[in-house]
């Protein structure tokens, strides 16, 4: 059994705190990623696990053990770099074995679970290739492999996907989650890619300047993100956020437009409330080019200044309540700039968060 | 028109004075040494420059133990000196790669010995090394290691060894400086990748650290091998090849036989044979480092 617990985790470089207290629990063989923008602690969080780096406070626990003062090697990991970190003087064999070799492992058995690990990665027919002679992805796929051979009780990916390109990435993050599903362990995923931390994640951990911002499931992130900066980090295109006022039992936009409550929000909000109206592109489109036509929703004229198409959508930056907008349109139809359209809001699927904390009006 | 005129001369007129620069400083004398190699020519009697005697030099020299004994003592004394140099040199280089607080100054202070002239160095350590008045003697016997006085530039071996010793003070640096380099542009992703992959700290200065350092020592190497076949002045000062030729080395040798003896032409021989042994040594480190950087490439 291999969970992770973090309790209270601190990181300090001398007067300079960069993980401010964490607790998180990761369960046996779940995929947990941890995603923020640089800077917000999520590797140095990863490295404290991993051992790389000296944890100042609190308590990290693999399984049942407080690993705080064991070294990486005694702490049953293996890890993934953003640079591959392959060793440059070996020939890929010897760098899938050299974890098993240096553990005492039979050559016999280095040899077998190496041609294993090969097959499951497609490294056949490079095993005998050095670093220098692979392309980035196999690269990847070697780091990847020297993970799995050794059968650690927990994966470490350190931003694994960063240095590919965007085609790349996108398969080897199918390669990582079939892995996983193959290899049931417990994975901790470090990535700044929101997309990553949607596709690949049974729990997303947002984290913002050294703490947990929001822990949930990537559909309860994204549904219900729990503050503005999980709102705009998490969905792409961002969020829409507009302040506005409660007045009446209605949203109050600054320029005076007024649109209803949501209905749901309608307990959590008190009037005079200072509010921020959160709705993401998908939400907001011309009137018969949304994704859903019923529900609550309004319907606010807009004039369109700019339209990407992307094919069967368009993107369109358009103006409320003096703040630029993005909003969505389905079905292959083109903008043209300077078109005045209706526009409807789902307002079902649309927050509020206080204007003064950034914090969801239901905050829990 | 003359041929100088013609467009396609140019070239060849610009670069005359590089080339006549070249042929009077580099092929004359090469060519000339070359020559002299084959004949009887001894200093004293310029007229013996004429006196053809084909191989006879070579021969004399490939059965001669008095060439082939020096020629073994100076593979020998390389391969101590740069061994020794290397550890040693290693050594510091991980020492000072530690150091947080004064690296700069320490690495300045590292070079001093290698300001200094050989010669000047070969005098401070046969004053050190000398068994009457030396520190290394006064030392040993203050401090009750030792009751007479050591003979260390009087007995042939331990001669070989004080000169190994004044030769390493001179030059470890070169090696520490290099591999510091090394140290330095070392990245830090495969070590941590062998700390999780479970080495402990030797194990991952063993399998990591010191392959990617080796192409900076094979460097050092090729310049100091180069330096160290053709050591001629320590030892001169130190023991001017003595007691009894037991430090002769190729050089000491080769001027001896050339400006005392006279006999340039043998000694024009003798330093064929050795340019030998130099160019060996430069190629097989050569070999090693341009092996070691075709893997190295992949270091990112």
């Amino acid at each position: 059994m291999a969970e992770i617990t973090l309790e209270k985790v601190v990181k300090k470089y001398g007067a300079v705190n960069v993980v401010h207290g964490i607790d998180l629990t990761i369960a046996h063989e779940e995929f947990v990623v941890l995603v923020g923008p640089s800077g917000c602690g999520k590797s140095t969080t990863l490295r404290m696990i991993a051992g790389l780096e000296d944890i100042s406070g609190g308590i990290v626990r693999i399984g049942e053990r407080v690993v705080n003062d064991l070294p990486p090697r005694k702490r049953n990991i293996s890890m993934v770099f953003q640079n591959y970190a392959l060793y440059p003087h070996m020939n890929v064999r010897e760098n899938l074995g050299f974890g098993l070799k240096i553990a005492g492992e039979a050559p016999d058995s280095i040899t077998k679970r190496v041609d294993e690990a090969a097959d499951i990665l497609g490294l056949t027919p490079l095993l005998d290739r050095t670093p220098a002679e692979l392309s980035g992805g196999q690269r990847q796929r070697v780091a990847m492999g020297r993970a799995i051979v050794r059968r650690p009780e927990v994966f470490l990916f350190d931003e694994p996907l960063s240095n590919l390109d965007a085609k790349l990435r996108g398969q080897m993050r199918a390669e990582i989650k079939k892995l996983h599903q193959k290899v049931r362990t417990t994975v901790v995923y470090v990535t700044h890619d929101q997309v990553e931390a949607m596709t690949l994640a049974d729990r997303i951990v947002v984290m913002k300047d050294g703490r947990i911002e929001q822990v949930g499931t990537p559909m309860e992130v994204f549904n219900h993100p729990r503050s503005t900066f999980v709102a705009t980090f998490i969905g792409s295109p961002p969020m829409n956020l507009l302040p506005a006022t409660i007045d009446g039992g209605a949203v109050r936009l600054a320029d005076g437009t007024v649109v209803p409550v949501p209905e749901r929000l309608r307990a959590f909000t008190r009037d005079g409330q200072k509010v921020t109206l959160g709705i993401r592109p998908d939400d907001i489109s011309p009137v018969g080019h949304g994704l859903s036509q019923d529900g609550p929703g309004a319907e606010v004229g807009m004039v369109a200044e700019l339209a990407e198409p992307l094919g069967m959508e368009s993107l369109i930056y358009t103006r409320l309540a003096g703040q630029e907008v993005l909003a969505k349109l389905y079905g292959p139809r083109i903008v043209q700039p300077g078109e005045a359209l209706i526009f409807r809001m789902a307002l079902d699927r649309a927050h509020l968060f206080d204007a003064e904390t950034g914090l969801s009006v239901r905050a829990d | 028109m003359p041929f100088w005129r013609r467009e396609s001369a140019t070239p060849f007129l610009l670069l005359t004075p590089a080339m006549l620069t070249m042929a009077f400083v580099v092929v004359f004398p090469l060519v000339f040494s070359m020559y002299t190699s084959f004949t009887g020519f001894r200093l004293t009697k310029p007229a013996s420059l004429y006196d053809w005697v084909g191989f006879r030099n070579y021969a004399r020299i490939l059965s001669d133990p008095e060439f082939w004994i020096p020629f073994g003592r100076t593979v020998l004394f390389l391969t101590v000196v740069l061994n020794v140099e290397f550890l040693l040199g290693l050594g510091i280089a991980l020492l000072i790669n530690r150091i947080t607080w004064g690296q700069r100054t320490l690495r300045t202070i590292m070079m001093f010995p290698m300001m200094f002239s050989p010669i000047l160095v070969g005098f401070m350590f046969k004053f050190l090394f000398n068994d009457n008045i030396g520190i290394v003697n006064n030392a040993l016997q203050s401090l009750g290691l030792s009751d007479g006085a050591i003979p260390w530039l009087v007995d042939g071996k331990l001669a070989f060894f004080s000169i190994a010793i004044a030769e390493v003070w001179m030059s470890t640096s070169v090696f520490a400086i290099l591999l510091l380099a090394g140290l330095f542009a070392m990245p830090r992703d495969p070590l941590e990748a062998a700390k999780v992959d479970g080495c402990n700290a030797w194990q991952t200065f063993r399998h990591i650290t010191l392959p990617f350092l080796m192409p900076f020592a094979y460097i050092a190497m090729a310049i100091r091998s180069l330096d160290v076949a053709r050591a001629y002045d320590i030892v001169t000062v130190m023991t001017d090849g003595g007691p009894a030729g037991r430090t002769e080395i190729l050089w000491t040798l080769i001027g001896r036989v050339g400006y005392d003896n006279s006999r340039m032409g043998m000694a024009n021989a003798m330093a064929y044979v050795s340019t030998i042994l130099s160019i060996l040594f430069t190629w097989y480190f050569y070999r090693k480092l341009v092996a070691a950087r075709r893997y190295m490439g992949g270091a990112q």
